[in-house]
């Protein structure tokens, strides 16, 4: 399906007193997308969100509506919804009217209005909370609120600021589901931030990661996870072992003082490189038939899986598996050339 | 534990006996009392101060107060919220000085600052002298009820100022930011979020001003010249000229009793504020 591009960010960037959090950034979001910020915290996500929303002036750049430069549109005026970091619900107002105020002000009829708010409510799963003053209501209450006030106006963009932060993780993982089945059904354009890796993962269409203002790389969760373009991508989604390595010729890499098959190429000859190998692709073996040797130093329980540190020469190898080996004991550590992923040395590997 | 808290309490027990219910009960006493102040046993109960009250001449005059009071009130509001409004936008640096602007003349003596009102507006006063000077006409503000309530409102101004203040700074920044999220300019935020939230300081700052307008004796006699007799000038003269302790007992506790009636009322104002007030919207 061919989807036409809704918002578009063009060199965007925005600095406090000399600072540059949002540094040049470009994107394209398309219709019906659900597209997450992903980064840690004061990367900027929330800025570059503001920029959109209205509430936040570039310093340079262009934010453009369905092809329309919006810069000097004020909120009022956009057809984008935000749920705000910190809710920002009216205290003078009850739940209904909360919900409520947007339509009022579009002067939706009366019986419209009362149609299109109990949907809300039963979206958000607070029936029978309309006459609860938003003061007495829980965290993850008040948030869900906080998300009918916007998803009633039926944006064409909804922007949602953390929206789960102050929810328990089973509740969490609810409302995770909620928002993507409403996002589903009534086809409005997520823009999603969190800094929670794995809710990123799994709830987004596209995955953008930043860091320091800048976007790192663009992508599905699945080409985020498994081709991560730079050590910082490949060090902050999921855990991973990063070592350097030298590419020698397509196809064949060396690190850890071993030269092993690979499936990358397209590097210079003798390149250094930064090599990434996720915990969960490392099998344990018996020493003889391994690639390389290492000694048990540490053993956590994680539920699912053991977490291991196996050193190996100078480097701490972090295994996840389900087979327990005992601190201080010899294992090899086993992995086939589509386990190792090979990435450029960039300018921002400050880690 | 318990039992010391209790204790702690004790001094604040006495004091509010000594300087509050005592004197309570004793204006309470002569109001209901005739007789002779200095000779307790001629005392016998009597309504006839409250009596006395029902006078064309004294209606007349609690209407007064009532009618100027409110009108102070009225301009202290309508002065005192956009100056809160404008402080409580000012950067967080400047915040501090733009109040401490409008708060330092409390710090002034009260009577001072009333007899530099006297000096400006006096019909040969500095005012008129300038207005002279470049050839205007003079004005005949004072005494009068115009110098009165321009005493009243640049007085008290500043109780309306503070509590408004109080709760404008209180309001979340991103409650408004979610108001135009949701459509609402400048004006709509302003009616429907902005004002709502602030009428409890909106209640505490007419009560502040109102009831020291309503009381006042000072600003009355030095800015209306003695022609504008208000209630408080009338009870200090029924202690201090005519020596009539009952009857400037009773017109207390009738102003007292007015003051409290007004109130309950603002208090319900905010009552209603607090549960439904969207509804009004
Ligand atoms: N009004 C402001 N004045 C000065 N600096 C600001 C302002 N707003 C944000 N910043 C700075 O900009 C940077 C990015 O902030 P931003 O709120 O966009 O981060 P974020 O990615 O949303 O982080 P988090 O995950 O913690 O919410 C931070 O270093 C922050 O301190
Ligand atoms: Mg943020």
């Amino acid at each position: 399906m061919l989807r036409r591009n809704i918002i578009e960010l063009r060199n965007l960037t925005k600095s406090y007193n000399d600072t540059v959090v949002v540094d040049a950034i470009n994107l394209l979001i398309r219709e019906n997308e659900f597209i997450t910020l992903l980064g840690p915290s004061g990367c900027g996500k929330t800025t570059t969100l503001r920029m959109i929303g209205g509430f936040e002036d570039p310093n340079d750049g262009d934010i453009f509506f369905e092809g329309t430069r919006i810069n000097n549109v004020p909120p009022y005026k956009r057809n984008i919804n935000t749920v705000f970091q910190k809710y920002a619900l009216f205290t003078h107002m009850n739940v209904y009217e909360n919900i409520a105020f947007g339509l009022r002000i579009k002067k939706v009829p009366n019986d419209e209005m009362k149609k299109r708010v109990q949907r809300m409510l039963k979206l958000v799963d607070l029936e029978g909370f309309e006459k609860r003053h938003v003061d007495s209501l829980s965290g993850g209450q008040q948030q869900r609120v906080a998300i009918a006030r916007a998803l009633v106006n039926e944006p064409k963009v909804l922007l949602l600021d953390e929206p789960l932060g102050a929810l328990d993780l089973k509740l969490r993982k609810e409302m995770q589901i909620e928002l993507m089945d409403m996002q589903k059904n009534v086809g409005i354009t997520f823009i999603y931030v969190t800094h929670d890796q794995e809710e990123a993962l799994t709830m987004s269409d596209t995955v953008v990661v930043m860091n320091n203002g800048v976007i790192q790389q663009v992508g599905s969760p699945v080409d985020i996870y498994n081709e991560p373009e730079n050590r910082f991508v490949a060090d902050f989604i999921g855990e991973s072992n990063i070592l350097e390595g030298i590419m020698h010729e397509d196809f064949l890499v060396s690190f850890s003082g071993r030269k092993f098959r690979c499936v990358d190429k397209g590097f210079s000859k003798d390149e250094p490189v930064d090599v990434v190998i996720r915990p969960e692709d490392i099998d344990v073996t018996s020493p003889e038939d391994a690639d390389l040797q290492g000694v048990v130093s540490s053993v956590v329980f994680k539920g699912v899986h053991y977490e291991m540190l196996v050193e190996s020469g100078d480097f701490e190898y972090m295994i996840q598996s389900t087979d327990m080996q005992p601190v201080g004991a010899g294992i090899g550590l086993k992995f086939g050339p589509e386990d190792i992923h090979v990435m450029k040395r960039g300018s921002d590997n400050e880690k | 534990m318990k039992n010391k808290s209790k204790y702690l309490a004790y001094p604040y027990v006495i004091w509010m006996a000594i300087f509050i219910v005592i004197p309570l009960v004793l204006v309470l006493y002569y109001s209901f009392t005739s007789g002779n102040i200095h000779d307790p046993g001629s005392l016998k109960f009597s309504v006839e101060s409250y009596g006395k009250f029902f006078d064309s001449l004294y209606l007349n005059i609690i209407i007064k107060s009532f009618w100027l009071a409110f009108l102070s009130t009225v301009l202290c509001l309508l002065f005192g919220y956009p100056v809160a409004f404008i402080i409580s936008r000012a950067k967080m640096k400047h915040r501090g000085l733009l109040l401490l602007f409008f708060l330092v003349p409390i710090w002034m003596n009260f009577l001072l600052r009333t007899y530099a009102w006297m000096a400006i507006l006096s019909p040969n006063g500095f005012l008129n002298r300038v207005l002279e000077m470049i050839g205007l006409p003079t004005l005949a503000i004072m005494p009068g009820q115009k110098a009165v309530v321009l005493g009243m409102v640049y007085n008290f101004l500043p109780f309306m100022v503070l509590p408004i203040y109080t709760v404008l700074a209180k309001i979340d920044k991103n409650v408004l930011e979610a108001a135009m999220d949701l459509g609402a300019n400048g004006l709509i935020t302003f009616v429907r979020v902005i004002l709502p939230q602030t009428i409890p300081g909106i209640v505490s700052g007419v009560t502040m001003v109102f009831m020291p307008a309503v009381s006042t004796f000072v600003i009355s006699r030095l800015l209306g010249g003695g022609k504008e007799l208000l209630i408080g000038n009338l009870i200090e003269q029924q202690f201090t000229v005519h020596r009539d302790w009952h009857f400037g007992s009773a017109l207390s506790i009738i102003l007292m009793v007015m003051i409290l009636i007004s109130m309950a009322v603002m208090s319900k104002v905010d009552a209603g504020n607090e549960q439904g007030g969207a509804a009004l919207w």
